[in-house]
């Protein structure tokens, strides 16, 4: 490589640190806002300068919120573990139900196979407003409605396909040879989708499933309308922030804190598996 | 040690039919080289025999056993495959145990076989490696011990020197017909080399579009291809192949070849007067002198010293190219007018319209023809 002169450097550092400014500014800004209260979040100028206080915190914490209008009471840490337990959970099933599924359309080229699997990743196109309507409807019948099972069974449509396609795409990278070495060595069809298939297309398994588990957490829509306030997620539960007496900026910025953590920690956890299993494409012996 | 038998097999793949109603007999022990060009379906059969891909028609038994409707894992047999398919994620030594793993063996049965045949193929010091630390030759030398170590009753190597280069190609096509022998295994060895096929096969198979051609010793193969492909697949440099018309003359049947009489001493009056295609293979013309009998005079164009031989190309009178490989270091004519003489006894006539070898007229010929 060759060396750069101090200027160039100098150069280079300033324009990254600029990119990361750009990008962390917002995080920022909201991280420092989750440490003050109401009044000097909305003062003008705005100032960076400021005594923190944990009272956002606290409030979300203990479930009060203090306001000009009296104290209310907020299930935001309810909402937290609402929020982890469905999408988790709606991860496990969808990876119980798609992986398999996956290894299915990736090796096994069955009449209408390519139908399903289309089928399976349409339900990404339809707008979820208009697929909403009916299955209310239908929650209601079969008792659904404001049940984790259900929340469970509706985060399906956003986690499933999404396993299903990009894991269906490791599979498919898989040398079907190596596959054959094994059954030829002595090994069941089982024994081989576990030993050798599914270590292989682990990394893409694990970024399929935290980007499923992302789009679980993100989503506001279904368990808006599907789930009631004891099984409703962080992302409905901020709604309980806009209250009579005014918008509290503090304990937004405090859950949004809270909230990202979670899927954070995931991210960077799994990041050395995101850029492995983005890398590793066909896999050759 | 097992036997293989093919019977009327058929695989299509949509409309295009890859094996075409083939059937195939493989002796216990024997060494069976499938050789063709690529496309021929070499490699379907080999898979078909492993029992990854199942036949559309026909039966496959190994050992007298009807194995066409059994999984690959209770086959018992043993593969290599031409891009090794080793496990990326497991290293040699697990690699190589895979087939023993699969029995249930003890650990330390698993480890004496593993160490066995890799002292075998000398890959123990790299036991410890992953598949991207193991060197071309190293790779292909694991897989070779994966397909050796459970010591199949049948034996199935699909083109293993493919991807290795030349020098250890050489190497392992001294080493394998050794190791082969000491396995005691029936071997079905797929190539696209003519030199591994007679190096390594008690009969080769010569495979194209999806059938087999012709089947015999690499003798007899060499020496009476059953077509004018086959003639050219085998040899190097490639047979010469000229246009004749041969003549019934009094004692025999004689072909001109610029001018000069050349008896075809094998043949009888039946090909008298047909379109035919000569094949002389370039080590049996030499080069002599003008006063010698039967001497052709023609120009030598162009000489090329390869290792152990020295090939040259030559003009004849009426232009057409012939191809002379001598013995490296032997005196020959390196450029302008020289004679060759042709030993009409190691011709052989193609029949020009069909491609077909023409019968040669005695016996043992015959016979020879009529088992290719």
């Amino acid at each position: 490589m060759e060396t750069m002169s101090p200027i160039e450097r100098v150069l280079r550092a300033l324009a990254l640190t600029l990119v990361v400014v750009f990008f962390m500014f917002p995080i920022f800004w909201i991280f420092l806002m989750s440490f003050q209260t109401n009044e000097t979040i909305l003062a003008i100028p705005p100032s960076i300068v400021f005594s923190p206080t944990l009272s956002n915190y606290a409030a979300l914490i203990t479930g009060k919120l203090q306001t000009a209008a009296g104290t209310l009471d907020i299930a935001f840490m309810r909402n937290l573990g609402n929020s982890i337990f469905l999408s988790t959970a709606s991860v496990a099933v969808a990876l119980v139900l798609g992986v398999p599924a996956a290894y299915a359309f990736a090796r096994h080229k069955f009449k209408g196979s390519e139908d399903i699997a289309f089928t399976l990743l349409s339900f990404r196109f339809a707008p979820p407003l208009l697929v909403l309507l009916p299955l209310t409807q239908y929650f209601q019948w079969l008792g659904l409605s404001n049940t984790y099972f259900g929340l469970i069974w509706v985060y399906q449509l956003i986690c499933l396909p999404l396993i299903l396609w990009i894991v269906r795409g490791y599979f498919e990278d898989i040398s079907a040879d190596v596959e054959y070495a094994y059954r030829i060595a002595g090994h069941s069809w089982f024994a081989t989708f576990r030993k050798i298939a599914l270590p292989l297309a682990g990394p893409g398994i694990a970024a399929a499933g935290l980007l499923a588990f992302i789009f679980a957490w993100n989503n506001f829509v279904f368990a808006l309308v599907l789930a009631s306030a004891d099984k409703q997620p962080v992302t409905v539960g901020a709604l309980a922030f806009i209250t009579s007496s005014g918008i509290q900026y503090g304990q937004i910025a405090s859950a949004i804190v809270l909230s990202v953590t979670p899927t954070l920690a995931l991210a960077l956890y799994a990041q050395r598996y995101l850029v492995e299993g983005l890398s590793l494409g066909a896999v050759k012996g | 040690m097992t036997t293989l038998q093919l019977k009327n097999i058929v695989k299509r793949y949509k409309s295009h039919t890859v094996l075409d109603d083939l059937s195939l007999d493989v002796a216990d022990g024997e060494r069976l080289v499938l050789f063709g060009p690529s496309g021929a379906g070499k490699t379907v059969l080999l898979r078909l025999v492993a029992g990854v891909i199942e036949p559309d028609e026909g039966r496959v038994l190994i050992g007298g056993e009807d194995m066409t409707d059994v999984d690959a894992e209770h086959r018992g047999v043993g593969m290599a495959f031409q891009n090794f398919a080793l496990f990326p994620h497991m290293s040699a030594f697990d690699n190589i145990a895979s087939p023993l793993t699969a029995t249930r063996s003890s650990k330390d049965a698993i480890a004496a076989g593993v160490q066995k045949v890799a002292k075998l193929l000398k890959i123990e010091h790299v036991l410890s490696h992953h598949p991207k630390a193991l060197s071309n030759g190293q790779k292909q030398r694991t897989a070779l011990a994966r397909a050796l170590v459970g010591s199949p009753p049948l034996l199935l190597l699909d083109d293993p020197l493919r991807n290795v280069d030349a020098k250890l190609r050489f190497e392992m096509r001294l080493e394998l017909p050794r190791l082969l022998a000491a396995q005691g295994a029936t071997v079905v060895y797929v190539t696209q080399d003519y030199k591994e096929a007679m190096a390594l096969g008690d009969r080769i198979a010569v495979m194209s579009q999806g059938r087999i051609r012709q089947i015999g010793t690499p003798q007899e193969i060499y020496n009476a291809p059953a077509d004018i492909e086959i003639a050219r697949l085998f040899g190097d440099p490639t047979i010469n192949l000229l246009d004749v018309v041969p003549q019934k003359s009094g004692d025999g049947v004689y072909i001109e070849l610029s001018n000069v009489r050349v008896r075809l001493a094998d043949y009888d009056g039946d090909v008298s007067g047909k379109s035919c295609v000569l094949g002389l293979r370039p080590e049996t013309i030499v080069f002599v002198d003008a006063s010698a009998p039967g001497a052709i005079p023609v120009t030598v164009e162009a000489e090329t010293p390869l290792n152990e031989k020295t090939v040259t190309l030559a003009m004849t009178a009426r232009g057409r190219e012939i191809l002379v490989s001598r013995p490296a270091g032997t005196p020959g004519p390196t450029a302008g007018p020289a004679h060759i003489a042709v030993n009409g006894a190691q011709a052989f006539l193609f029949d020009k319209a069909s491609g077909q070898l023409l019968p040669r007229s005695d016996i043992e010929s015959k016979r020879n023809g009529e088992a290719a």
